[in-house]
C-alpha cells in the first residue's frame, strides 16, 4: 500500500493548524498559571491548623487527582451554565486543565516542603522569626526551587493533554485538524502535522526543562 | 557542592570590633527546676534541677545520649517540655501568669523569650537561599523591627568581628564550613541574644577549621558578658571559655565543678571513663 501525501494540501492547511495550536498554547500556559498558584493554595491549605479545613482540602483534591480529566471538563462544561455560569469553551478549558493539574502542583509542592531539612525549620524559630516569614523567606523559596524541574515536567504533561480540550469545542489544534479534514476528507496530513507540531513544541520544553533542573540545582 | 577551602581559616578576629558589637549588661541565670522531658516511653530528663549565673559560662559533656543536646534545645523551645519549670532570668520560659496562676506559654510568651536566646547549631543551618548579608539581616529587620540600614551596618560590623567582612555577598554554599559556622555565630548575635547556647559547635568540621570557630568563640567569650551554654567534647577549648563544668549520665548530673579539676581530677568513676573515652577517640 503506498501512501500520497499531498504537498500543497499541507500547505493550505498549515495556518489553520498553527491558528489551532495557538489556542493550544494559550490553554495550556493560562491553565498551568492556575494549576501552580491553586496548588500552592492547596498545600498550604492542608497545614492550616483547622482540622476540618486540613479534611475537606484532602479529599476535595484527592476526588479531583483521582477522577479523568475528560470527565471534568464535560462536568465544567455540562454542569456550570446550568448553575448559571456560562463561560466561553476556552475558559472552560482552561479552568479544567488548571483545577486538574493544581492537584498535581499541589502533591509536588507537599514533597518540596518536606524535603526542606528541618535544620532549616529550626534556625528560623532560634531567630524568632515569624509564621508568615518562615514561610515567605525561608520554606517556600527553597521548597519551590527544589521542584522546579518537576513543575516543568507537569507543564509538558499538560501540553500533552490539551487536545482533550476537543471534547468541548476549544478550537485547539486536534479540533482544526479534524475541521480541514472532515471538509476535505484527508485526514493523513492534518493529523500528522498535529503529532509533529506536538513534537516541535515539547522537545525544545523538555530540553529547557533540563536546563533550569541544571541551573537550579545549586544556589 | 561544597567548596573544598583547605587554606587555614582567617586569623583571630580583631577584639576591638568584638568589643564594639558585642552588647554588654542585663545577661540572664538560667534555672532548671525539676524539668522532665520523654520521647515517647524514653525519659531523657528526670526531675533536673540546676542552674547557671547571669553571665558564667558552663560546658556540659558526657556520654551519647545523656540529654546535653535536649537541654539546650528546650532552652532555644526547639523541644516541649513535659514537666517542671525552666527560668530565664525572673521569668519561665514555658508558662506565663495569667490571673495569678501559672499557665502553659502562649506562643507570643515564648516570642518575647526567645528574644534573649540565641543558639548556634552542629550543622551550622544557615539559609541557602540567602546571601551571607541577608542572612544576618532577616531577624534584625523582621523581627527586632531594626531599619534595613542599621541592619546592613549590624550585620558589617559582626562580619568584620567573625573576619568575613568580604563575604558579604556570598552565599552559603561558597563558604567552607568553618566560614559558615563563623557566619551563624554572627547571625546568633545578630538578634543580640542574652543567652548564647552552643552544641557541637566544631564537630561537623574539618580539623583544620576547627581552630578559627574556637578562637572566635574564645574572643566572644572574653568580651562579651553573655550567659553561655556549651557542649563540647573539647577540653582544650572548654577550659578556656568555662567556668564551670556538668557532667552528664543518663539525664542526671553526675558531677560538676571548675574545669581544671573536672578534667584534671574527676572524682567520679564515670567521669574518668568518660575522659577516658573521649581522649582515647
Ligand atoms: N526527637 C527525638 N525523638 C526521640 N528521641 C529523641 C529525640 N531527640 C533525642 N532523643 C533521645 O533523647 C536522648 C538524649 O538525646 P540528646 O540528643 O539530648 O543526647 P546528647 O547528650 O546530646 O548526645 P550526643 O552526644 O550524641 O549529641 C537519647 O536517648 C535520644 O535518643
Ligand atoms: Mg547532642
Amino acid at each position: 500500500m503506498t501512501v500520497d501525501w499531498d504537498w500543497s494540501y499541507t500547505g493550505d492547511i498549515l495556518p489553520d493548524l498553527l491558528k489551532g495550536l495557538r489556542y493550544t498554547i494559550i490553554a495550556t500556559l493560562a491553565g498551568y498559571a492556575i494549576a501552580i498558584v491553586l496548588g500552592m493554595v492547596w498545600t498550604l491549605l492542608r497545614r492550616t491548623p483547622f482540622a476540618a479545613v486540613n479534611q475537606a482540602v484532602r479529599w476535595i483534591t484527592e476526588f479531583i487527582r483521582s477522577t479523568p480529566l475528560l470527565v471534568q471538563l464535560f462536568f465544567l462544561y455540562n454542569v456550570l451554565p446550568s448553575w448559571g455560569l456560562s463561560l466561553s469553551s476556552l475558559t472552560t478549558g482552561i479552568i479544567g486543565l488548571g483545577l486538574h493539574y493544581s492537584t498535581y502542583t499541589a502533591e509536588v509542592y507537599r514533597a518540596g516542603i518536606a524535603d526542606v531539612p528541618r535544620g532549616q525549620w529550626e534556625a528560623a524559630t532560634a531567630l524568632n522569626l515569624p509564621r508568615s516569614r518562615v514561610w515567605l523567606d525561608v520554606i517556600l523559596p527553597q521548597a519551590v526551587r527544589r521542584v522546579i524541574p518537576t513543575l516543568g515536567n507537569y507543564l509538558i504533561a499538560m501540553f500533552k493533554d490539551s487536545p482533550l480540550l476537543l471534547a468541548i469545542n476549544v478550537a485547539e489544534l486536534l479540533h482544526e485538524a479534524f475541521e480541514v479534514g472532515s471538509k476535505s476528507l484527508m485526514f493523513l496530513e492534518p493529523i500528522t502535522l498535529v503529532g509533529l507540531l506536538f513534537v516541535a513544541v515539547s522537545v525544545p520544553s523538555s530540553i529547557l526543562v533540563r536546563r533550569l533542573e541544571r541551573r537550579y540545582a545549586t544556589y | 557542592m561544597p567548596p573544598t577551602d583547605t587554606t587555614p581559616d582567617a586569623p583571630s578576629p580583631k577584639k576591638e570590633a568584638a568589643a564594639a558589637v558585642l552588647p554588654r549588661g542585663g545577661a540572664p541565670g538560667i534555672r532548671f527546676e525539676k524539668v522532665v522531658k520523654r520521647f515517647g516511653s524514653n525519659v531523657v530528663l528526670r526531675e533536673l534541677d540546676f542552674s547557671v549565673a547571669p553571665g558564667e559560662r558552663v560546658t556540659l559533656i558526657g556520654p551519647s545520649g545523656s540529654g546535653k543536646t535536649t537541654i539546650l534545645r528546650l532552652l532555644m523551645t526547639l523541644e516541649k517540655l513535659d514537666d517542671g519549670l525552666i527560668w530565664v532570668g525572673d521569668d519561665t520560659l514555658w508558662h506565663m501568669e495569667k490571673g495569678g496562676k501559672r499557665v502553659p506559654a502562649n506562643q507570643r510568651h515564648l516570642h518575647e523569650m526567645r528574644k534573649r536566646i540565641g543558639m548556634v547549631f552542629q550543622q551550622f543551618n544557615l539559609f541557602p537561599n540567602m546571601n551571607v548579608l541577608r542572612n544576618l539581616t532577616e531577624g534584625p529587620v523582621r523581627v527586632l523591627g531594626l531599619s534595613r540600614d542599621e541592619a546592613v551596618e549590624r550585620a558589617r560590623g559582626l562580619l568584620d568581628m567573625v573576619g568575613l567582612a568580604d563575604k558579604i555577598d556570598a552565599h552559603p554554599s561558597q563558604l567552607s564550613g568553618g566560614q559558615q559556622q563563623r557566619v551563624a555565630i554572627a547571625r546568633a548575635l545578630a538578634m543580640e541574644p542574652r543567652v548564647l547556647l552552643l552544641d557541637e559547635v566544631t564537630s561537623a568540621l574539618d580539623p583544620e577549621l576547627v581552630v578559627g570557630v574556637q578562637d572566635l568563640l574564645r574572643d566572644i567569650a572574653r568580651e562579651s558578658d553573655l550567659t553561655m551554654l556549651c557542649v563540647t567534647h573539647e577540653m582544650g577549648f572548654a577550659k578556656d571559655i568555662s567556668d564551670r563544668v556538668l557532667m552528664f549520665d543518663q539525664g542526671q548530673i553526675v558531677e560538676e565543678g571548675p574545669p581544671d579539676r573536672i578534667f584534671g581530677e574527676p572524682s567520679e568513676q564515670r567521669t574518668r571513663d568518660f575522659l577516658q573515652a573521649v581522649l582515647a577517640s
